[in-house]
């Protein structure tokens, strides 16, 4: 451990400080004002999100990081138009949103490709429902395979694949609907650290390369400072946005900034937000108490 | 014999030829127990067939008797210093020997009977498929859209669902009267017991498998565009095609259990008969030989469907297991 004083997380370099004065230039994609959840169960009323805020602009990569059950998965299921929210608006290039729709293309955590189409025919199944012709729906299905790599791979089916190609199809059979939005809800969560690390930066060149805004969901803070523009922090019961961070962490991202004094200010600070000294154990892992004792001789020990 | 050799010498699968030798082994186990049963003299044989009367009167050549009384009736003429009996340990009639079976197995599918008043074995059994056939399609053009549709829409389930739930119990052969008194003796009552045995238990199966289809599918089909009814034609419906595939076949299994029922209402006809007229007759070896076919015909109905599910589902991992 180095103990050298990092600098505040709130420090900008030029460089940086003039990117996001170029994202403020631009025009607001999504704005979500005021926005409220609530459940309504046999316990009675629960609060799941209260009062969300924020905007995000074009072509700007947002991450939402948050201790667990602090609603980031309701919260993108409602701007997907996959829940309901009870309060406040969701804008969409000022329009408010109503139900699904392919402004959003959305890649889930589980593995959502349809099992009984091929790989090509997961991608084209967007452009079909939406009323293109086959033959469009094909060529451009085929185009954005290439673009995640897996033009090899049309006319395999999703059992075949491993589970990083399996999001790269998911990714692609999002962006071929050319949503203006693109959400993600933990879509590396179930991958190992090699794969994942190597489809943050996919992420990130299709990112550049393409004219579409992020919302990334995640509980890894290291991905979420190597992939943001900003990162959203919640905090849990009811779900309330805690802190809008800029990160400082100069473009490009490379996995050799990891160690810099940047990155280790603002995961010093995500962590603080998101794991405070009083309640470092979530509520429902304070209920356990494991009764270890003795099952194997008292002289074999392994340390 | 030297092929047979040959292929378990042969580099195939290891896994495969165990599971087919053990398939092999769980027909050949229960044959085994039947042949010993019938042919080593001293497992069982509760009867002696009776060679020579002897001295006691009510005994003629070719009867059964059961063995204390053929004891009794020897220890009597010995007795008595008459000309004791004498027999053979037998089975019952009940209980032919597996040669007796596949011969009558052969005779009932080879040889057209020479009573033309008895009908054949594949005339009985094909006038048994074709109620089958039209029993199990009637109910899955009823049941496979109800079902699918109470799994999709919780409120049409809910509609749907209590009174399905308690027409289940309603035991299908309790329709027998009612059946004949509304669609007459002949086929039409028989086809609606096979209905009515499996409708109700087809649509509560679908609705469960279509109710287990992964919802993160549906939701992903929503956020590509997809609205309400091509949500149930491209979605729904291809997700769960090999559950239903495989519902409907453990479904087929349930009518064949129905028909037996429902041969015998009104005027009975089919395998049904067939087997009851044999029994009657007691050509027990005929109804053997029935019982056997309708399982051959069962049992290789799926094994067909089971291998065309393989190959229309390849994408379905959980197919190459059953």
């Amino acid at each position: 451990m180095t103990t050298d004083i990092l600098p505040s997380y709130l420090d900008q370099s030029d460089a940086v400080r003039a990117r996001f004065e170029r994202i403020r230039q631009r025009e607001v994609i999504l704005e979500v004002r005021a926005l409220g959840k609530c459940y309504r169960s046999a316990q009675g009323e629960t609060e799941a999100l209260r009062g969300i805020d924020f905007t995000v602009r074009r072509r700007e990569f947002v991450c939402v990081i948050g201790p667990s059950g602090c609603g980031k998965s309701t919260l993108i299921r409602i701007l997907a138009g996959l829940d309901n929210h009870t309060s406040g608006e969701v804008l969409l290039d000022g329009k408010p949103i109503k139900g699904p729709g392919q402004d959003r293309g959305m890649v889930f955590q589980g593995y959502s490709l349809f099992p009984w189409l091929t790989v090509k025919r997961n991608v084209m199944f967007g452009p079909e429902m939406n009323g293109r012709s086959k033959d469009e729906a094909e060529r451009d299905a085929l185009l954005w395979l290439d673009l995640v790599g897996l033009e090899k791979f049309a006319d395999a089916y999703p059992h075949q694949l491993s589970g990083g190609m399996r999001q790269r199809v998911a990714i692609a059979r999002a962006l071929v609907n050319q949503p203006r939005i693109l959400l993600m809800d933990e879509p590396f969560g179930a991958l190992d650290a090699q794969t994942r690390a190597k489809m943050q930066s996919h992420l990130i060149e299709i990112w550049k390369n393409i004219d579409v805004t992020v919302l990334f969901i995640t509980h890894d803070l290291d991905e979420a400072i190597y992939l943001a523009d900003r990162i959203l922090v919640l905090k849990a019961h009811p779900g309330e946005v805690q802190e809008v961070i800029e990160v400082p962490v100069p473009r490009p991202h490379t996995l050799g900034q990891f160690n810099s004094p940047e990155f280790r200010a603002t995961k010093a600070r995500l962590e603080a937000l998101i794991h405070p000294e009083s309640e470092g154990v979530p509520e429902d892992e304070q209920k356990v108490h494991p009764h270890l004792i003795r099952l194997t001789d008292v002289t074999d020990n392994v340390e | 014999m030297n092929t047979i050799a040959k292929w378990l010498a042969s580099d195939a699968d290891p896994a495969f030829r165990k599971r087919t030798l053990f398939g092999i082994g769980s027909f050949l186990l229960p044959l085994l127990v039947w042949s010993m049963v019938s042919y080593v003299p001293w497992v069982w044989h509760p009867k002696m067939e009776i060679t020579n009367p002897g001295g006691v009167d009510f005994l003629q050549v070719g009867m059964l008797v059961d063995k204390y009384m053929f004891r009794d009736q020897v220890a009597d003429m010995e007795k008595q210093h008459l000309a004791v009996p004498q027999g053979t340990p037998a089975n019952p009639i009940y209980l032919p020997a597996p040669d007796q079976v596949a011969k009558a197995l052969y005779n009932g599918i080879f040889n057209s009977p020479k009573d033309t008043d008895v009908p054949s074995m594949p005339a009985s059994l094909w006038h048994s498929i074709q109620l089958i056939f039209w029993g199990f399609l009637i109910s899955s053009i009823i049941g496979v859209p109800l079902g699918i549709l109470s799994g999709t829409y919780k409120s049409f389930g809910r509609l749907t669902g209590p009174f399905i739930e308690f027409f289940r119990y309603l035991p299908a052969p309790a329709f027998g009267a009612l059946a004949v008194a509304i669609l007459g003796i002949y086929d039409g009552p028989k086809i609606a017991i096979i209905v009515i045995g499996t409708l109700f238990q087809q649509v509560l199966i679908i609705a469960n498998t279509t109710r287990k289809l992964e919802t993160t599918l549906i939701e992903a089909a929503r956020t590509l565009g997809t609205r309400s009814f091509k949500l149930l034609t491209r979605v729904v419906v291809p997700g769960i095609m090999p559950d239903l595939y495989r519902d409907q076949r453990i479904l087929l299994g349930w009518a064949w259990t129905y028909l037996i029922v429902a041969e015998l209402i009104g005027t009975s006809t089919g395998i049904t008969w067939f087997i009851t007229q044999q029994a009657r007759y007691q050509h027990f070896d005929n109804v053997y030989a029935g019982i056997i076919t309708i399982g051959i015909l069962g049992f290789g109905t799926d094994l067909v469907l089971a291998f065309l599910g393989r190959k229309l589902f390849p994408w379905d991992r959980t197919q190459d297991r059953s």
